[in-house]
């Protein structure tokens, strides 16, 4: 059996990925695609210490899990939709550009 | 069966690495996307070794089955403009930016990892699950009994999020009455009235 600690780990290396992901690129998809990333990242450890005996047989890390997906494909079926009207009106997916409401 | 153990983890692990890296790190988004699709897949294996078989099953249907199809169709719409060109304009602050939150995130981890007790460290780990733990069966029983209000208002959230997403991508059409009848199908296209080719970032973006 694996130590969570090992999962934690994996955990936090995937988030700072995505982390590091959404900060430095522009394209607004691959930010959005960041996201997924640290949403990923979340529920490898939650799913992980939902194993640890204290909890062994209930599911609460595991439905925390669930609803993290739920919410996930909510944002981004919204965060598409913005990125479809933003190339709309701009010609562009780039983040910086996006200033529409500066003038 | 230890030692299949781990190495079906860290198989899983570093596949689940190269696909996040893959996301974040590609030029093209379809690649990115291709990464995601890999990352998911690693991901999903992992919720297996983790008795959460109903997980990983939600996993391959809503992130690999939509959100990447999803992903996919969005770059495929947007055609050759969803890469962007790379610049280097206000570059040093972001990677600053960055380089502070990998360090933290890295430092967590390691302290993590040092101050992690090295009894649990071993071959004997936990209890292996009784009965029908992360089945359908048992999930939908905690789903319905003590997650039944979340679970509904997940429903509602969700109805919300597609609504949201038909009338903010939705736009203007032929129907509006501000655009007149005639050429409905260059109306998509071409800028409305009032709206020059914009320029952005020191190119000129003209509608095709």
């Amino acid at each position: 059996m694996i130590p969570v600690e090992h999962y934690v780990a994996l955990s936090a290396i995937l988030f700072t990925i995505g982390g590091v992901g959404f900060l430095v690129r522009r394209n607004v998809i691959v930010a959005l695609m960041s996201i997924e990333v640290m949403l990923n990242a979340v529920n490898v450890a939650l799913v992980a210490f939902n194993r640890l005996p204290t909890h062994n047989n209930a599911h609460t890390g595991q439905v925390f899990a669930f609803f993290i997906i739920a919410v996930a494909a909510a944002s981004v079926a919204v965060g598409l939709a913005i990125v479809l009207s933003l190339f709309r009106i701009r010609r562009t997916v780039r983040s910086d550009e996006a200033d529409l409401l500066k003038n | 069966m230890s030692a299949i153990g781990y190495v079906y983890f860290y198989a899983c692990a570093l596949f689940a690495v190269l696909g996040a890296l893959g996301t974040v790190g590609a030029k093209n988004p379809i690649r990115g996307a291709m990464g995601l699709l890999l990352m998911i897949l690693s991901i999903a294996g992992l919720f297996l070794a983790l008795h959460a078989q109903f997980l990983a099953a939600i996993q391959l249907i809503v992130y690999a089955g939509a959100i990447v199809v999803l992903f996919l169709f969005v770059i495929m719409l947007l055609g050759p403009s969803a890469s962007t060109p790379s610049d280097h304009r206000g570059r040093i602050p972001r990677l600053i930016g960055a380089g502070l939150f990998g360090a933290t995130g890295l430092g967590a981890m390691a302290l993590l990892v040092s101050s992690s007790p090295k009894s649990t460290i071993g071959p004997t780990g936990y209890p292996s699950p009784t009965g029908d733990f992360g089945s359908v069966d048992a999930f939908g029983r905690i789903i319905f009994s003590q997650g039944l209000v979340p679970f509904e208002l997940s429903s509602a959230l969700l109805m919300v999020a597609i609504v949201g997403a038909v009338a903010v991508a939705r736009g203007r059409h032929k129907s509006d009455p501000a655009i007149s009848g005639a050429a409905t199908l260059e109306a998509e296209n071409v800028p409305h009235a009032g709206q020059a080719p914009r320029t952005a970032g020191g190119i000129t973006r003209e509608a095709p």
